[in-house]
């Protein structure tokens, strides 16, 4: 089965976050396949480089890293709760006269169209709300 | 691409959290992909429809102007709690678009005809 999932929880704030990563390794586990992973409102925090929680407790953003690494995942970061929240890759960086950027590595910036589409071609779309 | 029936459930109140605008943009672009688009409102979402809302005054913009325009974009089919709306001493005549009341069966009936849900 084709999964898509919808993360809307920040990292280290609410449960949802880590759930859904841990629903991710468990649909990679069970051999069905992950479409995209969309992150927004809140959930767009799952993808700032700059997150570091302490050693001693579970690190999201380097999770989707991995899990994105080991299995080519799509993890779409809405653009729009990004911007406003401030969590942005170069191009936009440059675009709106910024002098940092930091979307994580493996994370892109897109719109909505790409949770439409998400859910176009998924069998199951699951949120993880905030 | 085939088209699919998507419900948009809301179930925030409208200005708390940026939830509602963000379920009404996805309503929206679903619909720009011409998708067969409903919305539901549970819990506290059903304040996203009320009449005369001022959000200026707390530096929002107004959501329920975007609800008027829907019919635009061919999303007609707008639910409601009736639990939702009586518990909080609502009726249909404070909202600001027609809407249809559901009860709690048919809300479960509704959720099962889709084909996709996303939950705001």
């Amino acid at each position: 089965m084709i999964f898509s999932i919808v993360v809307q929880g920040a990292p280290h704030t609410q449960q949802s976050a880590e759930s859904a990563l841990r629903f991710a390794r468990a649909v990679l586990a069970e051999g069905h396949q992950i479409y995209r992973v969309f992150f927004s409102g809140d959930g767009i925090h799952d993808g700032s480089a700059l997150a570091t929680p302490q050693q001693d407790e579970g690190h999201v953003v380097a999770g989707w890293q991995a899990l994105a690494r080991d299995h080519q995942l799509d993890l779409v970061v809405c653009i729009a709760a990004a911007l406003r929240r401030g969590v942005i890759d170069a191009s936009e960086s440059k675009r709106h006269d910024k002098a940092q950027h930091n979307l994580a590595e493996g994370f892109t910036l897109s719109g909505l169209g790409q949770l439409t589409d998400a859910a176009l071609n998924s069998d199951r779309v699951i949120t993880f709300g905030s | 691409m085939s088209e699919l029936s998507f419900l948009i459930i809301n179930r925030r109140a409208p200005y708390a959290s940026n939830q509602a605008r963000e379920g009404l943009d996805a309503a929206l672009t679903a619909a720009i992909f011409e998708q067969d688009v409903s919305m539901l409102f549970l819990s506290d979402a059903v304040y996203q429809l009320l009449k005369a809302q001022q959000p200026d005054a707390i530096g929002q913009k107004n959501l329920s102007a975007n609800l008027q325009v829907l019919p635009m974009y061919d999303i007609d089919k707008l639910y409601v709690c009736a639990e939702a709306l009586a518990t909080r001493g609502l009726s249909v005549g404070q909202l600001v678009v027609p809407v249809e009341v559901l009860d709690k069966a048919q809300i479960n009936a509704l959720i099962k005809q889709q084909d996709r849900v996303l939950t705001f």
